[in-house]
C-alpha cells in the first residue's frame, strides 16, 4: 500500500469521525443545540484531530526514522573485507540500495519472482543480467555480500512498512473511536479544540526557530572542521587571502571583512540622506494625494531583485564612473582603471537601501505624536525649525536602528557585489579599487566542482557563520533601540 | 456656587486685544463656526464654554493661525489682533504665534530636558543675547509658572519625566518663555487631578497680570473661578459672550441657562 493511499484513508476517517461525532453530540442533547456545551462542529472536530493528528505524528517519525534503522541495521552486517580498498561503506550501502531498488523493480516490473529475489544463493551473474535488462540502474557488478545486504534491507524495509501503516491505522481507529466515545453533551469539546489549535500554532512558531537553530549548528560544526586543518590564528588575524586549491593557502577575513565595511559604509553615506529625506518629505510636508502615489513608487525599488542592481551596476553606473574618473574621462583623472569598484558597488547598493531606510523612518516619524508639532509650532517655529528641534530628536532612536538594519543588509548583499565590486581581495582605501567582500568569496569558494573536505571551501562555512554573527549582534541592537524609543509615548 | 464669589469681577473696561468679526470656519462642507463676534481685553481672562463639538476649540486655534495646518479648514472674516488682521497675506503665521502662544489639552513637554523645553522658544526666536540672558529668562518664565522651586535642582532631567501637573506648568513656562501678548489655553486642566488643576488656576489669574489670556474648558466651575469675561458657544454659533458673573447668575439667553444648569450639553 503506497503512502498517498494511507494518507487519503486518514483523511476519510477523519471525515467520517468528523460526522459521526457531530450527529453523536447533537444526538445526546436530543437534537437541541442549546443543551450541548460547544457548537456541535467542535465536537466533530475533536473526533478529527484526535483521530489524525497522533496517527499523523507517529506516521512522520516513522518515515524519519525508519531509513536509519534500516541502514545502520544493514550496513553493520557488511563484513569489512566486502569492502573494497580506498571506497568506503557510505558508497557500498548506495550500491546496496540501488541493489534492492533493482530488485523492487524487476519484481513489479514481473522480469522476476518474489522467490527469485529473495534467493539468497542465487547465481550473481544471472541475476545481475536479468536486473539489467530489466532496465535497472547498476553502477558495478553485483557481490555476494551486496546481494544478501541489499535483500534483508528489502525484507527489512517492508516488514517495517506494514508495521508502520499498521500502527497509523491502529492509532487513528484509536483515536477516533476514543473520542467518539467521549461525545457527549456535557463534554468541552470547545476547549480541546482550542487546544489543539494552540499546539498547532506552537509548533509551527517552533520550527522557525528550531530552523534557525539548525542553520547556525551546520555552520558551526563544518566551521570546526575548518578550524582543525586551518589555523584561527590565520583566519582573524592574517592580512592575506589567497586561496590555493594546491594547499598552503592564506585565509584571512580581515581583507574581505574590510572591503564588505567598506562597500556598506560608502552605501550607507548614499541611502541615509536620501532616504531620510525622503522620509522627511513624504511624513511631514506631502499633501495625502502626493503621499499615497509617492510612497508606494518608493517602495517598487525594494521589491526589484538584487540581481537586476547588479545588472545596472554592471552596465550603466559602472562605465558611467569610468567614463568620468578613468583614464580619458572627462575630468581626465584617469582614477578609475575598470567600472569593478568599490564605489560602484557601494552606490548601487546605497540605491536598493533608500527606500527600506525611507519606509521605516517614514513610520517612525509619523508614530511622534501631533502634540509634538502643535506645541512647537504654537510656539511660533516654522516647518522645519519643528522638523530638525522636535521630530527628528524624537525619532532618532527609532531612525538609528532603521540604518543599523540598513547597515545589516548591506553587509549580508550578495548579488550586487558579485558583479560589482571585483575579485581583488586587498586592504586598501581608494573608492575606485575594485575590492572582494565576504560573501563574494563565499560564492567562489563553493562554487564549481568542489569536496566538502580541504580548508579551501571549508572556509566558505567560516565566513558565513562569521558574517551571521556580525549581522545579527546590528540586528539585535537595532531592535533593542528600536524598542526601547517605542516605550517612550506609551 | 459658592466660587463665584472668589474672583474679583473688575467691570472698568479695558483695551481690546483681539476683536473677531462675523468670523466664519469650513472643515470642506462643514460649517463649524458661524457668525462669531468676540472682543478679548488685554489682561483679561476670557473664558470660551460650551458643550463638546460646539466649535470653541476650532475658534480658539483660530486666534493663532493654528487651523493652517489642517488642510481643509477654511476661515473667513476679520481677526484683528491690535487692530491688524491676522489673516491678512502680509502677516506670518511664525511670527504671528509668537505673540499669541498657546498650552494644549494634553501635557506636551518635548523629549528634551526641562531647561531646553522652556529655552526652546527664546532660542529659536533669538531672544537670548547669551547664555546667562537664556538662563535668566528660563528661570524667570519656570517662576512665573509657579514650578521653579519643584525643578530648580534637576533642570537637565527630562521634562517629560515630571509629573501630569508638573508637565502642564512646564508648558505654560514654555509658552511664557517667548513673552506672547496673548496666551490660548485649550481645556488646560482636563488631564490633570483636582490639586494640579487648582495650581494651574491659581497660576492662569497671575498671569492675568502681564497677559490676555483665553481659556476653553469644559468645567463651568472652573470658567466661573478663573475668568472675567464667558462666552457660550452652542453648535457654531456664540450665543451669549459678557461678564462671567452675569453668565452664571443671570444670562440672557435661555440656551445658556439650560447649558449652566445642566439641561443641555
Amino acid at each position: 500500500m503506497a503512502l498517498s493511499w494511507l494518507l487519503l484513508i486518514l483523511l476519510a476517517l477523519a471525515v467520517i469521525g468528523f460526522f459521526a461525532g457531530r450527529s453523536r453530540a447533537l444526538a445526546s442533547a436530543g437534537g437541541n443545540v442549546r443543551d450541548l456545551h460547544s457548537l456541535p462542529s467542535y465536537y466533530g472536530y475533536n473526533v478529527a484531530l484526535t483521530a489524525l493528528v497522533p496517527a499523523v505524528g507517529v506516521l512522520i517519525v516513522w518515515l524519519l526514522a525508519q531509513p536509519m534503522i534500516v541502514n545502520s541495521t544493514v550496513s553493520s552486517l557488511i563484513p569489512d573485507q566486502a569492502v573494497p580498498e580506498g571506497s568506503e561503506r557510505g558508497l557500498i550501502m548506495s550500491e546496496v540500495r540501488r541493489v534492492a531498488y533493482g530488485l523492487d523493480g524487476a519484481v513489479a516490473s514481473g522480469a522476476m519472482t518474489e522467490t527469485q529475489a529473495q534467493n539468497g544463493n542465487a547465481d550473481i551473474e544471472a541475476l545481475t543480467k536479468t536486473l539489467k535488462d530489466a532496465g535497472q540502474v547498476l553502477t558495478q557488478d553485483i557481490t555476494q555480500p551486496i546481494l544478501v545486504a541489499a535483500q534483508k534491507f528489502r525484507s527489512m524495509t517492508s516488514t517495517g512498512t506494514v508495521a508502520m501503516q499498521v500502527v497509523v491505522l491502529a492509532l487513528a481507529l484509536l483515536g477516533a473511536a476514543f473520542a467518539y466515545v467521549r461525545t457527549h453533551k456535557e463534554f468541552r469539546a470547545r476547549n480541546v479544540v482550542e487546544q489543539g489549535v494552540l499546539a498547532l500554532l506552537l509548533l509551527a512558531a517552533s520550527i522557525a526557530i528550531l530552523t534557525t537553530i539548525g542553520i547556525v549548528l551546520s555552520m558551526l560544526f563544518e566551521t570546526m572542521n575548518f578550524f582543525q586543518l586551518h589555523s584561527w590564528k590565520d583566519f582573524f588575524f592574517g592580512s592575506t587571502w589567497a586561496p590555493n586549491f594546491r594547499g598552503g593557502s592564506e585565509l584571512s577575513i580581515l581583507p574581505l571583512l574590510w572591503g564588505t565595511l567598506y562597500i556598506s559604509v560608502i552605501a550607507l553615506l548614499v541611502a541615509v540622506p536620501i532616504g531620510l529625506f525622503a522620509a522627511i518629505y513624504l511624513s511631514e510636508y506631502a499633501s495625502g494625494v502626493t503621499r499615497s502615489i509617492a510612497k508606494p513608487l518608493l517602495e517598487i525599488l525594494a521589491g526589484i531583485p538584487t540581481i537586476v542592481y547588479g545588472l545596472f551596476a554592471l552596465l550603466t553606473v559602472g562605465p558611467a564612473l569610468v567614463s568620468m574618473f578613468g583614464d580619458g574621462g572627462m575630468l581626465g583623472v584617469g582614477w578609475m582603471a575598470s567600472s569593478n569598484a568599490v564605489l560602484t558597488a557601494g552606490l548601487v547598493m546605497g540605491i536598493m537601501l533608500i527606500p527600506f531606510v525611507s519606509s521605516l523612518s517614514d513610520d517612525i516619524i509619523n508614530a511622534v505624536p501631533q502634540t509634538m508639532r502643535d506645541g512647537s509650532l504654537g510656539l511660533g517655529a516654522t516647518h522645519s525649525e519643528t522638523v530638525r528641534n522636535v521630530i527628528l530628536p524624537a525619532a532618532l532612536p527609532g531612525i538609528v536602528g532603521a540604518i543599523l538594519l540598513a547597515a545589516s543588509r548591506a553587509i549580508g548583499e550578495t548579488m550586487i557585489v558579485v558583479m560589482a565590486a571585483g575579485a581583488i581581495a586587498k586592504f586598501s582605501g581608494n573608492p575606485f579599487d575594485a575590492m572582494t567582500t565576504i560573501t563574494t568569496r563565499i560564492v567562489s569558494q563553493l562554487t564549481g566542482d568542489t569536496d566538502f573536505a580541504s580548508p579551501e571551501t571549508l572556509v566558505a562555512f567560516a565566513l558565513g557563520l562569521t558574517l551571521f554573527i556580525i549581522t545579527l549582534g546590528l540586528n539585535i541592537f537595532a531592535l533593542y533601540i528600536v524598542r526601547k524609543y517605542r516605550e517612550q509615548y506609551e | 456656587m459658592n466660587d463665584m464669589t472668589r474672583v474679583e469681577r473688575t467691570v472698568d473696561s479695558k483695551a481690546i486685544k483681539i476683536a473677531a468679526n462675523n468670523v466664519q470656519v469650513f472643515y470642506g462642507d462643514t460649517h463649524a463656526i458661524k457668525d462669531v463676534d468676540v472682543q478679548i481685553e488685554d489682561k483679561t481672562v476670557t473664558a470660551f464654554i460650551g458643550p463638546s463639538g460646539c466649535g470653541k476649540s476650532t475658534f480658539l486655534r483660530c486666534l493663532n493661525r493654528m487651523n493652517d495646518t489642517i488642510d481643509i479648514c477654511r476661515v473667513e472674516g476679520d481677526i484683528l489682533l491690535d487692530g491688524e488682521d491676522i489673516y491678512d497675506k502680509r502677516v506670518d503665521p511664525v511670527q504671528l504665534r509668537a505673540k499669541v502662544g498657546m498650552v494644549f489639552q494634553k501635557p506636551n513637554p518635548f523629549p528634551k530636558s526641562i531647561y531646553d523645553n522652556v529655552a526652546y522658544g527664546p532660542r529659536i526666536h533669538g531672544l537670548a543675547k547669551n547664555k546667562s540672558e537664556l538662563d535668566d529668562i528660563v528661570e524667570k518664565s519656570l517662576r512665573r509658572a509657579a514650578i521653579w522651586d519643584e525643578v530648580k535642582d534637576r533642570l537637565d532631567a527630562p521634562g517629560t519625566g515630571l509629573s501630569g501637573g508638573q508637565q502642564q506648568r512646564l508648558c505654560i513656562a514654555r509658552a511664557v518663555a517667548t513673552e506672547p501678548e496673548v496666551l490660548l489655553m485649550d481645556e488646560p486642566c482636563s488631564a490633570l487631578d483636582p490639586i494640579a488643576t487648582a495650581q494651574v488656576e491659581e497660576l492662569i489669574d497671575e498671569l492675568r497680570s502681564r497677559y490676555s489670556v483665553v481659556i476653553v474648558t469644559h468645567s463651568m466651575q472652573q470658567a466661573a473661578r478663573v475668568s472675567q469675561k464667558t462666552a457660550f458657544f452652542h453648535l457654531g454659533n456664540l450665543v451669549e459672550f459678557g461678564e462671567t458673573g452675569q453668565i452664571f447668575t443671570n444670562p440672557e439667553d435661555p440656551r445658556t441657562e439650560s447649558y449652566i444648569t445642566g439641561r443641555i450639553g
